[in-house]
Formats: C-alpha cells, structure tokens, sequence
C-alpha cells in the first residue's frame, strides 16, 4: 500500500451490541467526509441459540425460538412452528390459521412504529421518538391482554394457537385499531411532510431496483425500491391467502420508488395501514371451530419423538423473509438439525450501495434504514492511514455528528 | 413555521403520562422506615397496575393431585422442573420462562398461574422461590 497516493481512511463499525439480534461489522472506506467504499462482515457473534435447540425436544424449541429476538418474538415462533408441521404433515385448523396472522400483523404495527422511532431518534427529533414509543404503547397493551404477556407471547403450538381470540376481546381490538387509523394522518405529517425530516431522508442512502435485486435483499428495505416482493402474497401462509393484498410500494402512493430512506418510511407507515386493514378483515371473517388440531398435547409429544422429516417455515417478518429449516430424526426425540435465515442477513448486503458517496453524519440514518436493531453501532475507529494514526467515534459522538447535519440543513431552526 | 411537530410537542406537556408510575415518588432513604411508614397508612403509594386476564405469573402446584407421569419436566425448555424421588416435582421460580407448557400438558391440572408478578428474593435458592423443596 502505497502511503503516498491513498487517501482514503478506513473506518470500521461494529460489532457487538447485547440488543442485537444480529450483531455486524462494517468496514468504511473515507475520502474525507464522502464514504467511497462500505464491506459489511456479518458473523461477529455466535449465540448458539441453533446448538441450543439441537439439545431439546421440538415442544421446548417453542419458547426457545421465540426468544431469538425480542421484537419479531412471535416471527420465529411461527417459523419454528410451521416448518415443524411442515415435517410432520400437521396441518393448523382455519381458525388457528386467521388467530395468528392477527397477531403476525399486531406485530408488525409495533415493529414499524418502533422504527418510526428509532429513524427520529438518528436524525435528531428525540420528541418523535417519545411521541411514537408512546403510540406503541397501545397494541402493547393489546397484545398483552391477547397473550397474557407484554413480550414473548407463548401462542403457537404444533397445529395451531394456545389461546384463543374470543368475542369479548373484540372490542378492545377494534378501539386499538380506531385509535392508529385517527393517529395516521398525524404520523404522516410528521414523518413525509416535515421540512426538516424531508431534508434528512430524501436522496439518501439510494438503493436502486437493480442492486436490490442482485443483491437479493428482502422486506420494506427492497419495496422502497420499487420490488415487488412479499412473502404474504406470492406464497401465502397462514390466511394471507384468503385476503386480498397488494404491494406496498411508493409509486402506489404517488411517490417515486427511489428506494432512499424517505421511500422506507412511506413503505413502513403504510404497511401499518395495511395491517390494521388485515386486522379487521380477519376479525370480521374469522371461521367458528377449534383452535388447535392436536389436543392432546401428551400423544402430541410422542408422536413428535417418533416421526421424522425435514421442513421449511417462511414468513414476511416486519423486516422482510426469514426462513426456518428443521429436520426431526427417529433415533432422537430432540430436533436434529435447526437453521435460522433472519432478514437482517439479507439486507445487510445492501448497505454497499446504499453507503456508497453519502457522508459520515448520514451513518447512523441509513444503517437505520433497513431496521437491524441499531445497538449495534457501539464503535467506529478513524484509520489514518497517511499518518498511522487511530482515531475512534463512539456511537454518542457519531449520533452528535448526525444532529448537528440537522441543525446545519435547517439552519439552526430546529432543537 | 410552526408545523405538526412543534404543535405535537407543545400538546405533550399537557396529556397524561404514557408510563406507569413508581410506587413512590422519591426513593426513600430507608426502605424498613418506608414499609413502616406504609402500614400505619402514613405514607401513600401508587397501587401496581393491574395484570391483564390471561396473566402468565407464579406458578402454583397442587402436590396432591400430582401422579408423577414427568410430561411437565420433558416439555418444559429451561429445565425448571425437576423431578423428585417421591413422585412429584421441584419446582424452581428463578429458572421459570412462564411459557406455560407445563399448565397446558398437565394430565391432573397440577400447575395453575396465578396472578403473583412480584417473586425478588434474597437470593436464588430463597424459600419462596422453590415449590415443593
């Protein structure tokens, strides 16, 4: 490496945050403030929540799975659950069928105003962050008065659902719902058409269609760019396959797909729409009957120790596909071979390009953007490679960089 | 340009709090003197809030019903159930996930949740953290 010709600086970011589902790496490449080249090293830390699994029966793997993340709880419960039925040919009744894409949907509406959150907080408005974790608060409480508990709801079972959605929880959902279809058009002025948030996300972190595609990426982050791609219509699962569905895409809104983060934040906000719609769809529509097909959770057991078979679970997670791969042997009464495919892995790829000539203070936004849990930015080092010297960001001084890009864009005129 | 935000935070500082409230306002400096205080009605606190109805909490065990079959050990993940020479279980709090498996598999109806969220204990292995001991 020649000292005298390259100027660039290498800036690594990551890799470890206890939050993160998927801890990463990302190595920067600097010329100055402009970023010219961004590697993202996915890997960084092993949980071995897969050995884990390995060493249990397929009833205990249940409330294993859904403890991989602590958002998309009910995702991997699901997936798990799904690819299991899928070995052992168990097939869910209706009923369970319509009871988990409620809840599938209830958590995308949480995850999406999470990230609604979590975007404000990156650019700097710490009042949305309040403000939209306050509004999450209420399918909070639904999902809690549904499953019991706040956080890892314990619902699935082999062959169906755990507890059922009875008519005297109709109510309390359909106010829930009232309550986001009024806040709606408020979370739309103050995400699309404030001057200063249109500032920060319009024109960055631009992934076009023809790297989205190439670079297989999945969920909102790839929809933003015009992609049509979701799981829930082109191989419907649970009762996704009795709704009728559409794309969620920005040029459906009159917006155009640039796939930069203002298009994810259309995607995001109107899949929360989307979503109350399927709600109340499935609440209205929802079949009469038993809520799991096996009942007898003792012979359940015994057949899942005996039989084998290998399955697939897919779901379109609030951050894109994830899939599940199980496989069950006769010898062993534990899963003989768990595989988890979560969305972030796919997305990460897409931090290339999305990267590639923005700036420093924009880091934080964009690694935002396709919603990976963004604990994960704990240090970043400055290489100076001309002069050998180390220069470290932590994350509170890269965050202080990308309020002050606010403030200068604004002029100062917002605190 | 006074837009959504500035009007959305200015609305805020009048709307009731979105989070719960802590038993007291000011920690106490001496929590012995607090509960004293507490039981002569001379300190007010603010009541837990209410659990939802299908509330995951402490389990409770019903020896006698119990017939030792061990399903509730197999299904359950964290290995908080452990079963005894006497045919019936051990049951630690502290390991507990509350997934309930062991409530639904439960050929008797032994295991039952009740509504118990408060289990701090001095230590792991605390008198009332361990059913059945």
């Amino acid at each position: 490496m020649s000292r005298e010709k390259d100027t660039t600086y290498e800036v690594p970011i990551g890799p470890i945050h206890p939050a993160l589902k998927e801890p990463f790496l990302i190595k920067f490449k600097l010329k100055g403030e402009e970023i010219v080249d961004a590697e993202p090293f996915p890997g960084m830390n092993h949980r071995g929540i897969e050995f884990m699994g390995m060493h249990r029966n397929p009833m205990e793997v249940i409330p294993l799975s859904e403890r991989i993340c602590g958002i998309c709880s009910i995702v991997h419960q699901h997936m798990f659950t799904t690819a299991t039925e899928h070995a052992l040919s168990i097939e869910p009744t209706n009923r369970a069928r319509y009871i988990r894409t409620i809840m599938c949907e209830l958590e995308r509406i949480h995850s999406h105003i999470l990230w609604a959150g979590v975007a404000a907080h990156e650019i700097g408005f710490d009042t949305h962050l309040h403000f939209t974790w306050k509004i999450r608060e209420k399918v909070m409480d639904l999902l809690e008065y549904i499953a019991g508990n706040r956080v890892n709801y314990s619902m699935w079972t082999f062959g169906g659902v755990r507890r059922d959605i009875t008519e005297e929880m109709y109510p309390k959902i359909f106010e829930t719902l009232e309550y986001y279809e009024n806040l709606y058009e408020k979370l739309e002025e103050i995400f699309l058409e404030d001057p200063s948030i249109k500032l920060r996300t319009r024109g960055v972190g631009v992934l076009t269609k023809k790297d989205a595609l190439e670079l297989c990426g999945v969920g909102p982050t790839v929809r933003a760019s015009g992609v049509k791609k979701d799981v829930r219509i082109d191989q419907p699962y649970a009762a996704y396959g009795d709704l009728d569905l559409d794309y969620v895409i920005p040029s459906r809104y009159g917006f155009e797909n640039k796939g930069d983060v203002f298009c994810k934040t259309v995607v995001r906000l109107k899949e929360l729409l989307q979503s109350v719609d399927i709600i109340k769809k499935c609440v209205e529509q929802m079949p009469e009957g038993e809520i799991t097909s096996e009942p007898k959770k003792a012979a359940l057991l015994n057949k899942l120790g005996k039989s084998a078979g290998e399955g697939i679970g897919r779901i379109e997670a609030p951050r894109g596909e994830a899939i599940h791969y199980v496989r069950l042997s006769e010898e062993r009464d534990d899963v003989d071979c768990w595989k988890i495919r979560a969305s972030t892995y796919n997305n990460l790829s897409t931090y290339a390009p999305m990267f590639m000539g923005e700036q420093i203070a924009d880091i934080p936004l964009i690694a935002a953007s396709i919603d990976p849990c963004i604990g994960c930015m704990d240090r970043a080092e400055i290489i100076d490679i001309n002069r050998g010297e180390v220069q470290s960001y932590t994350k509170e001084e890269l965050h202080e960089l990308s309020v002050k890009k606010t403030k200068q864009i604004t002029k100062g005129g917002v605190e | 340009m006074p837009t959504q935000t500035i009007y959305t935070l200015i609305k805020q500082l009048f709307t009731k709090k979105a989070t719960n409230p802590f038993p007291v306002k000011y920690t106490p400096e001496n929590m012995h003197d607090a509960a004293e205080l507490i039981e002569k009605d001379e300190l007010e606190i603010n009541p837990p809030v209410d659990v939802p109805p299908n509330f995951r909490g402490k389990l409770k065990y019903d020896i006698e019903s119990c017939i030792g079959c061990q399903l509730c050990v197999k299904v359950c993940p964290s290995q908080a159930l452990v079963f005894k020479e006497d045919n019936t279980v051990r049951h630690y709090v502290n390991r507990c996930t509350f997934c309930g498996q062991c409530v639904d598999i439960c050929p008797t109806d032994s295991f039952e949740f009740t509504d118990e969220f408060l289990m701090a204990g001095p230590e792991k292995l605390y008198e009332d953290l361990v059913l059945n001991p």
